[in-house]
């Protein structure tokens, strides 16, 4: 049996304006191939008019375990948000 | 997604004893009580890992056994319309197994494993798929009723613990909902036909109707691991809920239909509000599932095949992948 080929991550725009979006992934020998295949498999009822992909092994990602020391030093700045602020009713377009 | 960077898994419990190993099953429950989803990448028990990789995997087997009943019938459809239907449903679950796959890649098994098991036969698929497709009523009958009886399996898996799974999940019963449809109008052309067409609806629903409702497994009192995958959310509903909630809706199908269902017991219970109905011969199942199927070894066999003849393909694809690369280097240097 031949090897696996290698996984690719699939990101499709589902129509111009939007942001490409992580669909999900597949197996194809090379980029191109991918592109061919993320059509069939994630694009058979018009999802998009555009896709991206990249091998998964290129990926870089954050550590779950590290979340807390990623993503808590937010949780303390509400003051980064409009609705901190106490602006009396009276005054308007603020 | 990021199978390869599976391989940092597991580290955690390496490392850790027993009582830390209950503080991170506790931290972990406390996560699927409160409906927080699980990722690729967190912790998660051995055997949620294990319980998930052996129901995606014979999940994504069957979607691909799934293919070859109802492929069987694409060059004899009665009409080019229920032709191109019927292609496009076929490659549908040909896709579904796609989507399948690569979720359960995200638990740390690969592709080519699953594929091997499917071919060595170790793993397991719905057994539904063991029985012929022997007249067209029967590509009716498997939209409306197999079709019908995945639909109700799967939609509470779209609100699955896992991620990816409940994603995949997602876009197959999207998806799934035009296979019944198409399944129904077949039969509802049938049943509105010829004397002969009448017979031959009939005969299929009467051939399929026990394998159908054998689809939601074995019975609660008997089901091995309902109780553990309701526990952390794999599953939502237990077997014989599912299983009742089908005949329920499909009883007034078949009588729209005018064709009758092959059991003499069933009938409405006015007190309980559901369909009584008689009991099932869960010999037959077990044997099916065993490998007594009546088309068991056809449907592995042709598997088998399909993936020996596309061996050049794949090392044609995989030479020209090389050839590429190799241009593009010295195009480079």
């Amino acid at each position: 049996m031949t090897d696996d080929w290698p996984l690719f991550e699939v990101f499709i725009r589902s129509r111009s304006g939007l942001e490409h979006k992580h669909v999900g992934s597949l197996h194809a020998a090379d980029a191109r191939m991918a592109i061919e295949h993320a059509r069939d498999v994630y694009t058979r009822r018009q999802e998009g008019v555009s896709i991206w992909v990249v091998r998964s092994n290129d990926i870089l990602a954050s550590d779950p375990d590290e979340a807390d020391a990623l993503f808590e030093p937010a949780r303390d700045k509400v003051y980064r948000h409009p609705t901190f602020y106490a602006i009396p009713d009276e005054v308007k377009n603020l | 997604m990021y199978t390869q960077g599976l391989d940092s898994l597991g580290k955690e419990s390496l490392h850790v004893g027993s009582a830390d190993t209950a503080a991170l099953e506790a931290r972990f429950q406390a996560r699927i009580d409160a409906d927080d989803k699980i990722e690729p990448k967190d912790w998660m028990p051995d055997a949620y890992r294990h319980t998930l990789i052996r129901q995606i995997s014979q999940h994504a087997h069957s979607e691909i056994v799934g293919m070859l009943p109802e492929g069987n019938w694409i060059t004899r459809a009665p009409t080019l319309r229920r032709k191109a239907v019927l292609i496009a449903k076929v490659q549908d679950e040909g896709g579904h197994g796609m989507y399948l796959y690569s979720a359960a890649e995200t638990l740390g098994i690969s592709r080519q494993q699953m594929l091997e098991q499917l071919l060595a036969g170790t793993a397991k698929y719905s057994s539904i798929f063991n029985y012929p497709t022997l007249t067209w009523a029967d590509v009716g009958a498997i939209g409306w009723l197999v079709d019908g009886a995945a639909i109700m399996n799967q939609i509470p898996i779209c609100r699955c613990s896992y991620g990816p799974y409940a994603r995949a999940m997602v876009r197959i019963c999207k998806e799934e909902s035009f296979h019944q449809r198409q399944g129904f109008e077949i039969m509802l052309a049938l049943a509105r036909g010829t004397a002969q067409q009448r017979a031959m609806a009939q005969d299929a629903l009467h051939r399929w109707w026990w394998p159908s409702i054998m689809m939601f497994g074995p019975s609660d009192t008997d089901s091995k691991h309902t109780a553990q995958s309701m526990r952390w959310k794999i599953k939502r509903f237990s077997n014989d809920e599912l299983r009742q909630k089908f005949i329920d809706i499909t009883v007034p199908q078949a009588q729209f239909l005018g064709l009758a269902i092959p059991d003499p017991e069933l009938g409405w219970d006015e007190a309980a509000q559901h369909y009584r109905f008689g009991a099932i011969d869960w010999s037959e199942f077990q044997a099916v599932l065993k490998g007594s199927g009546p088309c068991n070894r056809e449907r592995l066999g042709a598997r088998v095949r399909a993936h020996e003849d596309g061996e050049w393909v794949r090392e044609a694809a995989a030479a020209h992948a090389d050839k590429q690369r190799a241009r593009a280097a010295a195009q480079a240097a």
